[in-house]
Parts: C-alpha cells; structure tokens; sequence
C-alpha cells in the first residue's frame, strides 16, 4: 500500500459557481479510527462529504481514497464506502427489507448472501420486527437505523455518516451511538459530521472545526479543550441587567470572559474558586454553573460565535 | 443504436435500476394489469364509438374505416402516456421527493448508469404493452393490414422517444404543482398532432407546426406501417424520433449530474 491513510486530502476545493463552499481543507484519516466534522450550519460539512464519498468532483486540490483516484475510479471507490446521507434517502415504495437488499444489489452483491446480510443487520438495527413494513411507516429514529444498516450491506472498510443523530431524540441518538462504538470496535473507520460538540466528544478520536469552509482548528477532542480553552468554565446569568456592562467587572477574575445574549462565560481553572471572589466583591448572578470546557468553548473561542444558534 | 451513438454511456450496472424497478412494480400489479387494458378502452371507446359516426376516410388514395385510421394514432398516444407518467411522475418521486437516486449514487453507480437504467425499464414496458395494443387491434379489426406487426419496433420507439424527453423534463419540476405544466404541454400534444383526423384539415400554418409534434410523427408512421403504405419520408419519421430520444436522454443525464452530483 501507498500510504497508511485511508483517505488524504490536500487543499480540497468546493465552488458552486461563485461561491465557494469548501476553501481549501485538508486532512488525513488513518484506518480504523473516527474522524470528526464539527462545524455549524452552511460549514461545507456535507460538501467535504459528498466529495469525500466520491460522488461530487472537487473544484480543485488532491483527494485519495485507499489510495484511489475518485475522477477515475469513483465506482470501485464507492463499491468500499458505506455512505449515511444528511437527509434520508430511503425508497419509500419498498419494504424495509427490501431496502437493504436492493440496495446491496447496486453493489452486484447476490440475492441469497443480500437475504443472510438483510436479516442481520435488521437485528443490528432493530428493525427485525419492521422489516415487512413500508419505510413510509417508520419513526424518524427507525429511519435513520435503517439508513446507517443500509450502508453497512457492502461490509464498507470506511463509513460517512453526516449529521447522523441530527433531529432525534435523546434516547434514539444514544442508541445510535451506541451502534457506531459497535463498528468501531469491529475495525471499521468512520468519518462523521456533527453540530452536537457532545456527539463530537463521544465518538471521535480526532476531529477538525470547520467554519465558512476553512478548518479552523485539528486534534483530539481533549487536545483541542487543552489548548484552546481552560479546565473549567463559569456560566453566569444576571436576570433582566445587561450583560454587556458586566464585561470590564468581571475580566479581572477569568482568563476570558465571553458575553452572549443569554449569559456570561468566565474562563478558568478552579470555578469554585472564582464564584467565591466574586460573591466577595458583591457580584450576585440570578444562577451561576460551573462545568468542564467542551468543545463548544472551543468553538466559540476560535469563531466568536457558538455551535447552534 | 442509441448506446453506440453516446460513447461510454452507463454500465452493465443500469441493470440493477431495472431490477429496482421492477421490484417496485411487482408490488403495484394493479398499474401492471391496467397498462393492458388500457389499449382497449381507448380502442373500444374512440375506436368503435366515432366509427360509426364518422365514415371511412380516405388516406392516401385508400378508402379506409375512421377505426383503423384512428387506432394507430391511440397507440401513439397510449406510448406517450405511459412514458410520461412513468418517468416524469416515479423519476420525479426519486429525484427529489424521496431523493432515492442520491442513495444510487452513493453505490458503484454513476448518473449515466441510472439514467440508462430507466431507459431500459421504458423500453421494456413498452414492449409489453405496444405488444398488447397490437393484439387488441388486431383482433378488434382495427389493423390495416398485416404490416401492423410493424407497428411493434415503432411504438416501442415511440416510447422511448417520450421517455428520454420525459427524463429530461422531470429535471425542470420543482413540486407537484409543476404537473399542471406538464399537462398544459401533453394535451395540445395530444389535441393537435393528428391523431384523431388528417393533417390535411388543418389550417396551412397550423400543419407546418404540427410536423415538429414527435407525436403527431410517430402517429403518421404508425399509421402508414399499420396500412402497409410505405413512404420515404418515414424515414424520416423515424430519425426525427431517434434524435429527440438522443437529445432528450443527453440532456437527462446531464440535469441529473448537475441535481444529484453538484
Ligand atoms: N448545490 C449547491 N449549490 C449552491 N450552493 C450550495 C450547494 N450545496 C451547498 N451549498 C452552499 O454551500 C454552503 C455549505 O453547505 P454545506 O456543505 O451543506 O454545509 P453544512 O453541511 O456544514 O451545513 C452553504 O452556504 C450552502 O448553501
Ligand atoms: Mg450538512
């Protein structure tokens, strides 16, 4: 083999006449490990995706996957791949297990092991009992199983999943999860997208912040914590005063102080520490949190903007 | 001939489209069934009711019942109906309604390959019912004459022509509510394209117009197969048919890379 990486891109490229959703990212992603898309709306998550599935061309830069060239392999790159779309793309006219083994026939897979691989993976996803139902009769959670147990059918060394738990439940979300770790530890590298910086914690090794089709920062989930926030954080909240005003009162106590409309953020290493100076000098938020910086701190210290607004 | 005239058009892969199709179809035999009959309600209704109100026609010198003037005309009309509906109305519910192709596209498939793919379930359809059709005909005594087996490759043509335009079309629909265009387009087509009398009753303007309607050039060669009278210009008929196919399924499949693979 070439090189250890399952894909590499180098200053990948997505216009749309004008525009430019992707502005030059790049990234490797090593076999066998999640990688994680973190980034707001209208980031270029789904635009990285498409190209990365080898489904959409790039307008320019480099992109190998194992070590394939997508402009002229694009069907033997996709025959590997397993993709889970932003927005279902079930066949609403068939059952559920139809779906899974039409769709396995588009890889030329043949009818008995298609029957054998339907059958387990509707266990895989917990649709056993739905699986001569009409998709069109399915939960959104449901949907969404079956659309990660759709991608599985072809056995893919690497899934895309974007935006997989956007929209569901709590509980479906951590069922979902639960399902990836399956994956993973069954050795199968993925790459997800997400606007949820707990989802990106949960299941990525190494993810990439993407804003305006640029990543801005790289690294483990801790890493990234580490170097671009402190250990904890004060959220404060002062009722009907303005926030704006408590900016240059409360600077001399945190690393950082980050007003939004709703509430105050202090940076710091100790909270409890911070909350007790501050109730000295007479400062009496409405409430006060104090929690471990996440990934969204990170967000919004390399954006001035937060996650999802 | 249509594949050789696009060079590396689509896979062996397309196949796996019909089979999608298929297996949706099976589930819906209803429509299946109602494709056959389809044949004889309009020969039936149009057919046998105007035929004894209107007398034989002459056409070409040869003195013939207004039924087989006008069966051939309702087997064009029938080819187009069925592959408009079929690709606009299920190619439209997967192109953007259930996006359905962008999950095609996600496997070994290519546009080129799901494009042709539909073209072959069209053609196979229309095989079956031009066959139907044609029995129907036949045995209501509606065939001018024993070329009407002609009329077979013809409709199947036919069909296919209307389905790589109907491919193309349904690229242009943004929701259900663009249909009203499409049948705004389909009913004059149908109306004015001398399916159920002569050419030459219309006005001289009018006439020149109506040449460029691929419905009224399919009715005209149906009509002269089933009649066993043979003209050089359905040559013609025939190339004009082909080309409108050849454009319309180019320009499908590239309003299908722009759609699904921005
Ligand atoms: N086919 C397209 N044509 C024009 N603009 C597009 C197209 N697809 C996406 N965009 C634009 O590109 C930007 C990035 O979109 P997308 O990649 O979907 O971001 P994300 O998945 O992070 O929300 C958005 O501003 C979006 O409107
Ligand atoms: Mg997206």
């Amino acid at each position: 083999m070439a090189s250890d990486y399952v894909l590499e891109a180098h200053d990948l490229v997505k216009r749309f006449g004008e525009f430019s959703a992707v502005k030059g990212v790049s990234f490797s992603i090593e076999r066998g490990e999640s990688f994680g898309f973190l980034g707001p709306n209208g980031a270029g998550k789904t635009s990285t995706m498409r190209m990365i599935s080898a489904v959409s061309q790039p307008s320019s830069g480099t992109l190998s996957i194992f070590s394939l060239d997508p402009r002229t392999q694009g069907p033997e790159i996709r025959g590997r791949l397993g993709v889970v779309p932003q927005e279902d793309t079930l066949e609403l006219e068939l059952s559920v297990r139809h779906n899974l083994e039409m769709f396995g026939r588009y890889f030329d897979l043949p009818r008995k092991v298609l029957r054998e691989r339907a059958t387990e993976l509707l266990e895989f996803a917990q649709l056993s009992e739905r699986a001569n139902d009409k998709v069109e009769n399915l939960s959104g959670g449901m949907k969404r199983r079956l659309t990660i147990a759709r991608a599985l059918i072809n056995r893919p060394e690497l899934l895309i999943l974007d935006e997989p738990t956007t929209g569901l439940d709590p509980q479906a979300r951590h069922l979902l999860w639960e399902r990836l770790y399956r994956l993973k530890r069954e050795g199968v590298t993925q790459i997800i997208t997400t606007h949820y910086m707990d989802e990106a914690e949960q299941l990525c090794d190494r993810l990439v912040v993407m804003d305006h089709g640029t990543i801005v920062a790289h690294g483990a989930p801790r890493e990234l914590i580490v170097q671009h926030s402190t250990r904890e954080v004060v959220e404060l909240r002062f009722g009907t005063d303005s926030h704006e005003d408590r900016h240059l009162q409360l600077a001399p106590y945190a690393q950082r102080v980050e007003v939004l409309p709703d509430r105050v953020l202090l940076y710091v290493n100790e909270g409890d520490d911070t909350l007790r100076q501050l109730h000295a000098i007479g400062v009496v938020p409405t409430s006060a949190l104090v929690r471990r910086s996440s990934l969204e701190d990170v967000f919004l210290r390399l954006t001035g903007r937060t996650l999802v607004d | 001939m249509l594949l050789r005239a696009l060079p590396r058009f689509g896979s062996r892969r397309s196949l796996h489209v019909f089979e999608r199709n298929f297996m949706v179809y099976r589930s819906q035999w209803i429509m299946l069934v109602s494709g056959f009959f389809e044949p004889l309600f309009y020969l039936l209704s149009i057919g046998i009711g105007l035929n004894h109100l209107v007398g034989p026609l002459p056409v070409n010198g040869r003195l013939v019942s207004y039924a087989a003037f006008v069966a051939p005309g309702m087997l064009a009309t029938s080819a187009m109906n069925g592959a408009v509906i079929d690709s606009i109305f299920n190619t439209f519910f997967r192109l953007k309604i259930s996006h359905a192709y962008e999950a095609v596209l996600s496997t070994p498939l290519d546009v080129a390959d799901v494009a042709l793919g539909e073209v072959w379930w069209a053609l196979t359809r229309a095989t079956a019912y031009a066959a139907s059709f044609i029995i129907c005909m036949v045995l209501l005594g509606d065939a001018g004459s024993s070329w009407v087996v002609l009329c077979w490759p013809a409709a199947i043509l036919t069909s296919l022509t209307f389905s790589c335009l109907g491919l193309a079309a349904c690229t242009y629909l943004r929701s259900w509510q663009d249909f009203d265009t499409v049948a705004l387009v389909q009913l004059p087509l149908f109306l004015f394209s001398a399916t159920f009398f002569p050419i030459s009753l219309y006005p001289h303007w009018l006439g020149a117009l109506v040449a460029f309607s691929p419905l009224y050039q399919s009715a005209a060669l149906l009509r002269g197969l089933s009649l066993g009278q043979f003209e050089w210009i359905m040559l013609m008929r025939v190339a004009y048919l082909v080309a409108l196919a050849i454009a319309g399924i180019t320009l499908a499949a590239r309003r299908f890379q722009r759609i699904l693979a921005p």
